[in-house]
């Protein structure tokens, strides 16, 4: 088990290292000249060059590279003398457009995400297992085709031209629903229920297609194995069978991918999040980008890739205590 | 997140793992009687009806545009209304004989001549990017699956990272840090890039239980070279498990272009493309709902569309092999 570990860590160091390298180069090295940018209209080359030094940007690449990886995990730096600038362990670097620190932007946003991801993830998971559920027990009868219509619908229906779809119909025309944006849970339940409501459901469609479909196969070939028919045979109950027998080993699947699911929302629900103007993460990246704002890019980048990165790792130590057969550790 | 490849294809590669072996017995001569199933199921011929009606848009659009009589380019001032903001005069966003979806609010373009046009940026990007994807995918998926040993560990680390990886956001970080000329070729290789381990992983596992029948022993035996065993024994063995993936990886392609574009770091403006026209539809659909209720439909009939015909395909090649 211990080995298992700390070769499932060292794994994730390493892509989240290269992860690193990947996006630094890009953004270092192909890039634009950030200082010309941020110096704007009444630059010299004076000012370059003083912004270079602060921002370390006149040193070569691997010495840039280096000062960013201690950064992340020790702090670092800017600016010499007076000027002196500290930024604190996760150190992702300051924003080229609005000098804050990239890291206590994020977190600033990480709430409204979080909201988002989550409750999508309920609603995704529930609708999903259960309509999958439904499909199954009725296979080949028009509830199950009628399902596994829909599902083809839900995953092909682009998230913003259903959000922007929901929006028209549900605020615009009918006025059921408010125009979404972020009110914290505390203030006002009902209106946070209420603002959510579309992201949730946008953002859940076409995961929750997805989970349906896997749902309904699993199941349908778990019901065929032979210890399914055995406990059948040896007259357990119907209810007992489902429960016991079949329900576990075919819900197994789903957690693996929920896991990875859940963690790749978490970095930002990038296009919901921009459709219904919430300001998450996914919508910082959003802005960033069209501002060119690179060190938020990249740090949004490096959350989300240690987040599915984390993502997995839970779901393989998960998958052990849920899959008996999957005892790591034990056969070696 | 229904338009990043992954899922897609994880569901199909979920399937297509349970076509595994005996995708390898499935006989060519049986492909009559699989296009006669198909041409019964009324849903996929319609399907196969709209992507080909995309597809002759796409390619016939410059003669279409000529019908039509207004270029994707060209501004019609007379038909908004400039006191009210640009607003486009008559019914449903100008619908008319001159204009046959209506015209954009704000400059008066023509709406049907940027879908047309933008279907040829679809589907040029989507089939580009799967058939890169697929020389990717099942050239490194043949080597790594034939070949074991050190070469499959590379490859599979390098797949495990791609995988791994929050490809949307760094499609998107790398987009917007590249210069934009030649945005469409560039979008092709991004997606590809992202999107090969998909298929290579099934074509590696399908192709290392191939190495072990016999008739890849008997090639041996008789000196046929790695290449030839790879290309000719074991490649054709592999054409279903291809198809279906290849053809379950295209909605993904068309979504994700469209997505980027969305965005903004898709096709660079003035090429028009659906994406994009529904990204600049956003501040208007509250007053002229027509002009993001074309491109979003076409859009996401093309994508449901594919998505239906891979379903399909993907059931008619497990039941032909079934009873094979």
């Amino acid at each position: 088990m211990i080995r298992f570990l700390v070769n499932r860590l060292l794994g994730m160091a390493v892509v989240l290292f290269l992860v690193c390298v990947f996006t630094y180069v890009i953004f270092f090295v192909l890039s634009p000249d950030p200082a010309v940018q941020i110096c704007g209209k009444n630059c010299t080359p004076e000012a370059i060059d003083r912004i270079r030094a602060n921002l370390g940007l006149d040193q070569p690449f691997w010495s840039q590279f280096w000062t960013f990886l201690t950064g992340l995990f020790a702090g670092r730096t800017y600016g010499t003398g007076a000027n002196l600038i500290d930024c604190a362990a996760p150190c992702l670097g300051y924003s080229f457009q609005s000098s804050q620190p990239v890291t206590e932007m994020i977190l600033q946003r990480l709430p409204v995400s979080a909201t988002v991801a989550i409750g999508a993830a309920v609603l995704w998971l529930l609708a999903g297992v259960s309509a999958g559920l439904v499909s199954a027990v009725r296979e080949g009868r028009f509830t199950d085709r009628f399902i596994t219509g829909l599902t083809l619908t839900g995953m092909s229906i682009p998230n913003y031209v259903l959000g922007l779809s929901l929006q028209f119909l549900l605020v615009v025309t009918l006025g059921w629903l408010p125009f979404p944006h972020a009110v914290a849970f505390g203030d006002d339940p009902v209106q946070w229920f209420a603002n959510f409501l579309m992201p949730w459901i946008v953002l859940s469609i076409g995961a929750a297609a997805v989970y349906t479909r896997l749902t309904r196969a699993n199941v349908i070939e778990t019901l065929q194995e032979n210890y399914v028919r055995t406990a059948r045979a040896k007259g357990l109950r119907p209810g007992l069978v489902w429960r016991r027998h079949a329900l576990r080993p075919a819900l197994t699947p789903i957690v693996t991918i929920f896991g990875m699911d859940f963690a790749g929302l978490l970095g930002g629900a990038l296009i919901t999040e921009t459709v219904f103007g919430l300001n998450g993460v996914g919508k910082l990246a959003a802005d960033s980008i069209t501002k060119n704002d690179q060190p938020v890019i990249m740090g949004v980048t490096l959350l989300a890739a240690f987040l599915v990165v984390v993502g997995n790792m839970i779901v393989d130590l998960l998958y052990t205590t849920i899959d008996p057969r999957v005892r790591v550790g034990s056969a070696t | 997140m229904t338009f990043t490849p992954t899922e897609l294809e994880a569901e199909g590669a979920a399937g297509g793992e349970a076509i595994g072996e005996p995708a390898s017995s499935s006989p060519p001569a049986s492909g009559r009687r699989l296009v006669r199933t198909f041409l019964r199921d009324r849903v996929a011929v319609a399907c196969s009806a709209y992507i080909l009606i995309v597809i002759l848009m796409a390619v016939f659009a410059p003669l279409l545009v000529k019908l039509s009589g207004y270029g994707p380019l060209e501004f019609d001032q007379s038909a908004v209304d400039s006191n009210l903001g640009g607003l486009p005069l008559g019914w449903g966003g100008g619908i008319g004989a001159d204009h046959w979806f209506g015209v954009e609010p704000g400059n008066g373009r023509d709406i049907f001549a940027r879908i047309v046009y933008g279907a040829r940026v679809s589907m040029t990007i989507a089939l580009l990017a799967t058939a890169l994807t697929s020389v990717l995918g099942v050239v490194f998926g043949l080597v790594a699956g034939y070949f074991g040993g050190r070469i499959d560990m590379v490859v599979s680390r390098v797949m495990e990272f791609l995988m791994a990886f929050p490809a949307l956001i760094f499609m998107i970080a790398v987009l917007s840090a590249l210069p934009a000329e030649n945005r469409q070729a560039l979008l092709v290789v991004v997606i590809s890039f992202f999107g090969w381990p998909y298929l290579a992983r099934i074509v590696r596992g399908q192709t290392m239980s191939l190495k072990q029948r016999e008739f890849v022993e008997s090639a041996k035996a008789s000196g046929a070279s790695s290449a030839q065993i790879i290309f000719k024994e074991i490649l054709p063995n592999l054409s279903s498990t291809i198809i279906v993936m290849t053809t379950l990886a295209v909605p993904g392609y068309v979504g994700t272009e469209a997505g980027l574009s969305f965005l903004g770091v898709g096709v660079v403006p003035p090429t028009p493309s659906w994406g994009q026209m529904i990204a600049s539809s956003v501040p208007w659909y509250a007053v002229d709902p027509a002009y993001f209720l074309f491109p979003g439909a076409f859009l996401f009939l093309l994508v449901l569309s594919f998505t239906v015909l891979g379903d399909r395909i993907k059931k008619i090649a497990e039941s032909g092999e079934a009873r094979s």
